[in-house]
């Protein structure tokens, strides 16, 4: 099956993409907390996915490895999500804090 | 009608991101990922992937919400403060942000792709299921084996033990 796509172009979902992970690198930079920095790097994850399926549909239409990326990307996600968490709860019952500043004994 | 379509949706997902990012509550800003996750389904649905998209709502929107608002309740110590940004983390976040955007900008506006598809493929489902469990077996197992020890292991670490408070 085939579905014409003239007004949207593959660099439409591209800019798109690098928009979204930018405002996640943002994130992850300045955000001192560290459930929110988690869930700055799902923004740039979710961004990385959108770019895989986009040059999967557009330049890839057979075989659409793209989309199959996208698949383990949200799989992995999902783990990284959990185990992050839970070790986030183990610095929170040690410490008391969630913040990734308060949590520098490995930094040289 | 799918360009305005985009637009809407990357207005969704520009709006749910900056809240994500710039929040004060924690809880709002959780919402606000929400609202870009959800955007992005609507995204997968205009590149001719509904099984992606359906993927991205039950997953994102249902599972990885559901644990990060977990998580939030969980490590709420001064309750109800506002969230602030690092006052030496604001200003490199925001250069590496803008930096960053403006070199996969450059690359992206510079580089001839083959930018409009003629025909874009509508992939069907059956052919996802055949490549996954054909082509991409073994990738495909290695990832249930990580879920199952990221789910041992969050349980583990995450566990109270004895003589702990």
């Amino acid at each position: 099956m085939e579905v014409a796509h003239e007004q949207v172009s593959l660099n439409h979902f591209l800019i798109i993409s690098a928009i979204l992970f930018s405002i996640g690198v943002f994130g992850v930079i300045s955000r001192r907390n560290a459930v929110l920095i988690l869930m700055s790097v799902e923004l740039m994850l979710n961004a990385v996915a959108v770019n895989f399926v986009a040059f999967a549909v557009y330049t890839d239409g057979e075989l659409f490895r793209g989309v199959i990326f996208a698949i383990f990307v949200i799989t992995i996600a999902a783990a990284e999500v959990g185990l992050a968490l839970g070790i986030i709860l183990r610095v929170f019952r040690n410490r008391a804090t969630a913040d990734v500043d308060e949590v520098s004994e490995l930094k040289w | 009608m799918a360009e305005a379509i985009f637009y809407l949706l990357s207005i969704l997902a520009i709006i749910g991101a900056l809240g994500t990012v710039t929040s004060q509550n924690v809880v709002h800003a959780a919402l606000f990922l929400i609202l870009s996750l959800l955007a992005v389904a609507g995204f997968y649905i205009l590149l001719t992937n509904e099984f992606l998209a359906l993927v991205q709502i039950l997953i994102y929107g249902g599972a990885v919400a559901t644990i990060i608002l977990f998580g939030i309740m969980l490590t709420r110590s001064r309750d109800l403060m506002p969230v602030t940004f690092g006052e030496s983390t604001r200003l490199p976040g925001f250069l590496a942000g803008v930096l960053l955007l403006g070199v996969i900008l450059g690359a992206v506006l510079n580089t001839n792709w083959p930018r409009y598809a003629e025909q874009v493929t509508l992939v069907p489902l059956t052919a996802i299921g055949d490549a996954l469990f054909k082509q991409w077996l073994l990738p495909f197992e290695v990832a249930s084996v990580v879920l199952l020890v990221a789910l041992i292991g969050a349980i583990v670490i995450s566990r109270q033990e004895e003589g702990e408070a």
